[in-house]
């Protein structure tokens, strides 16, 4: 016995042995290296996995069920609670989902400030994601680099809705309000600033020779299986399918921009980064171009069935408390059909699937979660790998646990 | 047969032409093609979409169910929405089948997305999808014994008599 050993660790490791041996091991579902509530049970041979078992819908809250007796306006604060990380877009998708069903067109305006709030959101969930990366390797300075620009982002959120995580933004047919001249110069300063300290945060990172042997090679998948297993977003991207919806099937006037869809090639843990990493970039400059080419206009559109009226005309005009009192009890007559909208959010292809009766709730409505979908092949991804590179695996797939579980 | 673009008619034409009766039903809604087949063809109609050189549907964007309980005999419908990247086409397929026997056949095959999707199908609405290899419950707990999202669940306890809707729809 060394004098160094104090607790006979020697004498353990020469006669316990766990060659051949497989063991369970019950990962979840409050591990506080899985980001959220995931359960797997894993087979492992020492620390490798033979096989993994996710358990998913601690945190299922029915959203689906809730959603057929509610309003259409009173849904968008249970879209916030699907992936928390960029509550915006799904917020807008699903404004821009009845405008779809109710055949209602925005102003150009409304468009790009659509896309200035989606592309903050982007930006947001995509640093999260890197940083928390960085985490599992064991790089916390990062993190807390970019949490310090997550939070100008989320005052920007709040100057514009009055709320940072559960955003409830914007109006089905527009914005609440124009944005303000607070906001406009936060977001003017965070455009001057945020790329400094990016770039500090990608020189610690991205070309670390430290970083990039622990995370090349960590949970590949290949483009064909990415398809077959319905991946979308960046992990898609990464595996290398240009699949991006903003330029596919453009919504909300993202044909105006132009921008670069990066792809990796491997589909692992560094091109998963990044992917991610040039899509802030581009992010970045397609906040840019909207805020250089913002049109003159209205920041609403004139549907006084779906948008409430100012509060003073609520108290002097009979039309405006006649349309607040059926908004507010969710009597808008609203058309008979089936529409899928689908949005490019920060982990993917967010669809919005509702079917309307002409009630005065969804008949049936059905979110596309694209984790939810993409997280199934989680198993086969870490199958062979160590457990190390599974809790990597995990946080660069960018799995949302509110999304994941709806 | 080759098709450089593909559009709602082009499309609706092809199937048609294949499979002729097979096709029950279709409608255009905002712009996208609903065809309704019959649920012991999904198999095959849906391969064939997939693997046609001129359509290449192989991207499964979605699967879920919905439930309709006032049309007897058919009252739950499977609906697919696929897409071809290739050609950037969506449409979307709908199959109907009984709630006494809520039985498809499992598109696991297909795709590897399915999977998941078909659990959840089955966890809400109870749909069997036979040749699964895995169906069971996903999202809610394993000894529950119905499946929610049907319609005869109220969302509130139906005992409550402190609110009345009456006067505001369902």
């Amino acid at each position: 016995m060394s004098q160094l050993d104090t607790r006979n660790y020697d004498k353990f490791v020469s006669t316990e042995t766990i060659d051949g041996e497989i063991a369970t091991l019950n990962l979840g579902p409050t591990h506080p290296a899985t980001h959220g509530v995931f359960q797997n049970v894993m087979k492992v041979d020492g620390e490798r996995i033979i096989s993994s078992e996710p358990t998913i819908g601690y945190i299922h809250r029915a959203f689906e069920k809730l959603a057929e007796r509610r309003p259409y306006n009173q849904i968008t604060p249970i879209t916030d609670r699907l992936n928390y990380c960029s509550s915006p877009i799904n917020n807008l998708g699903w404004h821009m989902t009845v405008e779809k069903l109710a055949g209602i067109h925005v102003p150009k305006k409304v468009d790009y400030m659509r896309v200035i709030i989606m592309e903050l959101a982007r930006i947001a969930d995509h640093l999260v994601c890197n940083s928390v990366i960085g985490v599992d390797t064991g790089a916390l300075t990062g993190f807390t680099y970019v949490f310090q620009e997550r939070e100008k982002i989320y005052e920007m959120y709040e100057e514009v809705c009055g709320a940072r995580l559960t955003t409830n933004i914007g109006r089905i047919g527009g914005f609440e309000r124009e944005f303000s001249p607070v906001f406009m110069a936060k977001l003017k300063k965070f455009l001057k600033e945020f790329h400094i300290k990016f770039q500090e945060f990608d020189n610690l990172l991205t070309r670390n020779r430290i970083f990039m042997d622990r995370v090349i090679k960590a949970g590949p998948i290949s483009a064909e299986k990415a398809i077959s297993y319905g991946f979308t977003g960046p992990n898609l991207r990464a595996a290398g399918v240009d699949y991006d919806l903003r330029v596919m099937n453009p919504y909300s006037s993202y044909e105006d921009f132009d921008f670069i869809i990066p792809v990796g090639q491997d589909g692992d843990t560094y091109d998963r980064f990044i992917v991610r990493q040039e899509e802030i970039r581009q992010s970045l400059s397609i906040i840019q171009q909207a805020l250089d080419g913002m049109p003159e206009g209205a920041h609403h559109t004139d549907v006084p069935a779906f948008y409430l009226p100012p509060k003073e005309e609520v108290y002097r005009s009979m039309e405006a408390l006649i349309y607040h009192f059926k908004i507010v009890m969710g009597e808008t007559p609203i058309p008979v059909g089936e529409v899928y909208h689908a949005v490019e959010g920060a982990n993917g292809e967010l669809g919005y699937y509702l079917i309307s009766d002409g009630g005065r709730t969804p008949y049936r409505l059905h979110f596309r979660r694209p984790c939810f979908i993409y997280y199934q092949a989680y198993p086969e991804m870490v199958k062979g790998a160590m457990l190390s590179d599974a809790i990597l695996t995990m946080s660069s797939m960018n799995v949302i646990a509110g999304e994941l579980d709806a | 047969m080759s098709m450089a673009e593909l559009n709602n008619e082009n499309v609706l034409k092809a199937l048609t032409d294949t499979f002729g009766d097979a096709i029950l039903h279709s409608e255009m809604q905002f712009g996208m093609l609903n065809v309704e087949i019959p649920a012991d063809r999904n198999l095959d109609i849906i391969g064939w979409l997939k693997s046609n050189e001129s359509l290449k549907m192989e991207f499964l964007t979605d699967l879920c169910a919905v439930h309709y309980p006032e049309q007897k005999g058919r009252e739950l419908a499977v609906v697919y929405h696929l897409h071809s990247w290739t050609k950037n086409y969506r449409m979307r397929i709908k199959c109907f089948i009984s709630a006494q026997k809520p039985e498809i056949a499992s598109l696991t095959g297909l795709y590897n997305a399915a999977n998941w999707m078909e659990r959840e199908t089955f966890d809400f609405y109870g749909v069997q999808f036979s040749g699964h290899p895995d169906l069971r419950r996903i999202l809610n707990m394993d000894e529950m014994d119905y499946h929610p999202l049907l319609k005869q669940y109220a969302l509130e306890d139906e005992t409550r008599d402190d609110k009345d809707d009456s006067f505001f729809g369902r």
